[in-house]
């Protein structure tokens, strides 16, 4: 397929607006006929709107203590309380609190840890990775050595050495607020490697290509090069690990609060209202467990998807 | 000048050969109604341009198109057995024994974790009827004919440990082993320096003439082709611009593509100050012009030239695909 | 004054296994000679080129010249100023903002995710010189459109990346540009193209070039000055006629009779002898000499030095 040259964008697309060109691209023209890739981003969406506008969708705001009605407690789904005749969609947990509220609040802690851990590791990692590969030497040994060490603790392990350190440093009345943070660190420290990884591996590549030599001929400093050439040239791959990582920062924030060292009781994210619902799930009470962890796992499962599909798409050499 | 005509079948025949690969922007054509012959003991060189189709001529003909690129229309025959609509298997199994590959990265052609000689004698036993003693010998004896020194001894050594030149040598044996009657040779010299590329044509001549082989040898090197070609056909955009003999048509082209690019070479300007220059580029394969896909770059160019259809080359004579050819009347 | 001058020039490579595979496997550190006591001058506004096969360090000097590298031992002077040992840094930014590089691999030589108005602006805003519509102005210069500014590199063809590198090269109005292999990733009748234009920006700004090339044929046409490189060495050094006419280094001789020729129908040459030796344990004496017709005792002991031979400088204890 030497000799075959590609369709030229401008015969294809005109003068058009920048969006319509977005929606001619090849990318787009192949995100369309993938219909894992489809529903997955559909299934993202919603969830990702529904945690983002929580406070509109809600019908009730669970951390609201004066909206709580203790006698609505262990609702059934969709069935009216015996006692208030109050109606819950998804039913209600112990202190009443209505399970679907709880689940779109919790998300949106669970989402923002992951998404922050992720950029936390993301950040590390690239500015690691590009050190790494376009300095070379001792600086190299270094960071990758250290990379090679944190590579053989489970990353679970490592989030709960660093939220147990936290935990011992922080005052207690500062637990509670300090906790998110301690798990985006925990979680971000335990996932930049694999960015330091990918990043040092595409750097070693491209600092190699002309573009940088002409760069450096002209007398533009390492930093420069770094950032305003190498950078755009390896973030496609750094894209592919953010959307796989982010599904692995969400479940790993989940096992963290399922295992009680992660987001507290007042603050629930997804892992802490499944801590919670197990307690109940051999009393009958099943849809304080089962909804949360439905949610959890459509959630991990659809950008789990979106980030393979991403990996094929932007893989030239499976195309 | 008198060319000897052979007159017995061609070992290949190209009729109309069209190439497709469906795009969602539309089908793109890059191999557009060719035809040419390859006779025994004949070197046909194919030249072009980046684009021009001749490295996908050579693909239809071994059958390694990749999809969806696929032949729409046309026949390539074999010792006059049609090829192009055999099965993938038989199809494998004809590219081993009558049809040897030489590429321009001997790497792809070489198993780095097997050593040459195994890699030799393989093929030989999957396609001749021979005792591996013997497969061994005549392994031996192949690298020697193809100019590898002591050849017994590095017989057992791996491809990573010749050099390019040499490497291109064991390929071209292992193109040879099991006796074809044709072998394509797809840019096999573009990789190499110039000592050794002259050393790799003297090659490919001498075991040409020796047994007699049909080559095709597709290259972008004017001076290779003249070098090494019988006959030469010259592509553009996918078509066939001319073919002849390669003395007739790099001497004395009729085509003003043709006569553009030999133009275009450093040699042929020497003393001057700036080289002949074809204007413009090569149409992509979606811009095709109407008519000849040479005329928006044709200083020649008429009328006619611009209506479809546009030139073409009839099957089996004629030279040039050109309504308005350069006359060569007073140069000859 | 010549612009260029380069004396005794030489680079080795350090190409040793990590140093925990050479205490195991017991090996001493492997050193290649890439670039071995080369001296030659370039004048100014004229092209000087090198030709060479691949491991001749043609390009290993086209690098050191501009800068890239730092050679081992010996000199390259601009206008008498040496850019690895001057310390005034005025007058190393003004020596390096007059020299320029275009590069082999037109795909590889443009950052894929610029713009082209950046991408030829990058040379002077860097010194935080004034770009407005320069990239536009550049862009017509060498044949394309000021449109094509605002487009990305892969909308263009090979040649027309070259252009872009080309202008790339002029934006900051260097004196010499260091073209390394700029043509042969290129077709013929664009290869035409980009060397023309090339020959009329260098009439039109008054340009040095060094031109670096495997092809004769394209060196034949370029080059006011031809250097010869074999295994890092300069072997011969002559103007275009004198070389391919009376080539003196029996190297110079076997390569003009390699080249294919465009009118040598069925030229049946003896192909030369052997291949080029490894550069780590390169031969005593002269590199060619075991490729050599002239060969003798002395070529196997004794490294020739250049010395005039009929209006050209040879390597050779025999030619002439």
């Amino acid at each position: 397929m030497v000799d075959m040259r590609l369709p030229p964008e401008e015969l294809v697309t005109g003068d058009r607006s920048r969006l319509a060109l977005a929606l001619q691209s090849d990318f787009a023209y192949q995100f369309r006929r993938a219909p894992v890739a489809v529903v997955s981003f559909a299934v993202t969406l919603v969830l990702v709107l529904g945690a983002l506008f929580a406070p509109l969708i809600a019908p009730f705001d669970p951390f609201d203590p004066a909206s709580l009605n203790l006698m609505n407690g262990f609702s059934r789904p969709m069935t009216p309380n015996a006692f208030t005749g109050d109606s819950f969609w998804l039913g209600t947990d112990d202190q009443g609190r209505d399970v679907f509220s709880t689940i779109l609040y919790g998300m949106r802690i669970s989402l923002f840890v992951g998404a922050s851990a992720v950029l936390f590791a993301m950040v590390l990692g690239i500015t690691l990775g590009l050190l790494a590969g376009y300095v070379g030497g001792w600086t190299e040994t270094i960071i990758m050595r250290v990379a090679d060490v944190q590579l053989t603790f489970p990353s679970i392990l490592v989030a709960m050495l660093i939220f147990g350190i936290a935990k011992g440093i922080t005052p207690v009345e500062y637990r509670d607020q300090m906790a998110i943070w301690v798990l985006i660190i925990a979680i971000g420290l335990s996932d930049w490697v694999q960015f330091a990884r990918v990043v040092r591996g595409a750097t070693l590549v491209e600092k190699n290509k002309e573009y940088v030599a002409a760069a450096r001929l002209i007398g533009r400093s390492g930093p420069a090069i770094m950032v305003r050439h190498i950078l755009p040239n390896v973030l496609s791959p750094v894209l592919v690990i953010a959307t796989i990582s982010l599904a692995l920062a969400i479940i790993a924030e989940a096992t963290l609060s399922f295992l009680g060292v992660g987001a507290p009781a007042t603050k629930p994210s997804l892992g802490t209202l499944i801590r919670i619902g197990q307690d109940f799930m051999f009393s009958g009470e099943w849809w304080i467990l089962f909804f949360p962890a439905a949610t959890l796992l459509a959630l991990a499962l659809s950008v789990n998807l979106l980030g393979d599909w991403l990996r094929d798409a932007l893989n030239p050499r499976l195309r | 000048m008198k060319q000897t005509h052979i007159m017995t079948t061609p070992i290949l025949s190209i009729r109309n050969l069209t190439v497709d690969i469906p795009t969602r922007h539309g089908v793109l054509r890059p191999v557009n109604g060719v035809s040419y012959d390859v006779a025994a003991g004949e070197i046909l060189g194919v030249v072009g341009e980046s684009g021009a189709g001749k490295s996908m001529a050579g693909n239809a003909v071994i059958g390694l198109l990749n999809p969806p690129a696929h032949i729409a229309s046309g026949e390539i025959l074999l010792n006059g057995q049609r090829i192009d609509t055999l099965p993938r298997d038989e199809m494998r199994r004809l590219r081993g024994k009558q049809i040897g590959v030489v590429f321009q990265d001997p790497l792809t052609s070489l198993n780095p974790l097997l050593r040459i000689g195994d890699q030799l004698t393989e093929t030989m036993l999957a396609h001749l009827d021979i005792s591996p003693s013997e497969a061994r010998k005549r392994a031996i004896a192949a690298l020697e004919e193809v100019g590898i020194p002591g050849a017994a001894q590095r017989v057992d050594s791996y491809p990573h440990e010749f050099s390019g030149g040499m490497r291109q040598r064991v390929v071209i044996a292992l193109a040879l082993c099991a006796e074809p009657s044709l072998i394509i040779a797809d840019e096999p010299t573009t990789a190499l320096d110039v000592s050794v590329q002259a050393q790799i044509i003297a090659l490919l001549k001498r075991l040409c003439r020796e047994r007699g082989t049909a080559v095709m040898l597709i290259t972008h090197d004017m001076g290779v082709i003249a070098e090494a070609a019988d006959r030469v056909a010259v592509m553009y955009a996918g078509q066939l611009a001319e073919i002849g003999p390669v003395r007739e048509v790099l001497a004395a082209p009729i085509h003003p593509y043709t006569d553009g690019l030999m133009g275009s070479t450093p040699l042929a300007s020497r003393g001057k100050d700036r080289l002949h220059q074809i204007p413009g580029a090569m149409p992509r394969l979606d811009a095709l012009p109407p008519g000849c896909a040479f005329h928006p770059r044709c200083p020649y160019t008429q009328d006619d030239c611009r209506a479809d259809p546009g030139p073409r080359i009839e099957d089996g004579a004629g030279r040039a695909a050109c309504f308005h050819p350069i006359s060569r009347t007073e140069v000859a | 004054m010549a612009l260029v001058s380069i004396r005794n020039l030489t680079r080795i490579f350090d190409v040793s296994k990590p140093w925990l595979n050479r205490l195991i496997e017991r090996k001493p550190k492997a050193l290649l000679t890439a670039v071995s006591d080369v001296s030659f001058e370039i004048e100014e506004r004229t092209v000087y080129a090198l030709v060479g096969e691949s491991g001749s360090g043609k390009s290993t000097i086209g690098k050191m010249l501009v800068g890239l590298l730092p050679p081992s031992e010996g000199h390259v002077e601009i206008r008498g100023i040496d850019l690895a040992q001057e310390t005034d840094a005025d007058k190393i930014e003004s020596i390096r903002s007059d020299i320029q590089m275009i590069f082999q691999d037109p795909y590889a030589s443009l950052n894929p995710r610029w713009r082209v108005r950046d991408i030829i602006a990058e040379p002077v805003a860097a010194r935080g010189g004034k770009t407005e519509g320069l990239a536009e102005r550049l862009l017509e210069q060498v044949g394309l459109s000021a449109r094509d500014a605002g487009k990305f590199p892969h909308e263009f063809s090979g040649g027309q990346r070259q252009r872009i590198c080309i202008a790339r090269a002029l934006a900051s109005e260097p004196k010499l540009i260091v073209c390394d292999e700029p043509t042969s990733a290129l077709d013929v009748s664009v290869q035409a193209q980009v060397l023309n234009l090339m020959s009329d920006l260098k009439d039109e700004f008054g340009l040095t070039y060094l031109f670096i090339s495997h092809d004769l044929t394209v060196v034949q046409h370029m080059a006011d000055r031809i250097g010869v490189l074999y295994l890092g060495r300069l072997v011969e050094e002559a103007d275009p006629d004198t070389l391919f006419d009376h080539p003196a280094h029996p190297y110079t001789q076997m390569l003009l009779a390699a080249a294919p020729k465009l009118d040598g129908f069925g030229r049946e040459v003896p192909p030369p002898q052997g291949e080029i030796p490894d550069p780590i344990n390169p031969p005593p004496g002269c590199a060619f000499n075991p490729r050599c017709p002239l060969a003798a005792e002395r070529c196997r002991t004794e490294r020739p030095t250049l010395r005039d031979v009929r209006g050209a400088r040879v390597a050779c204890h025999f030619a002439g």
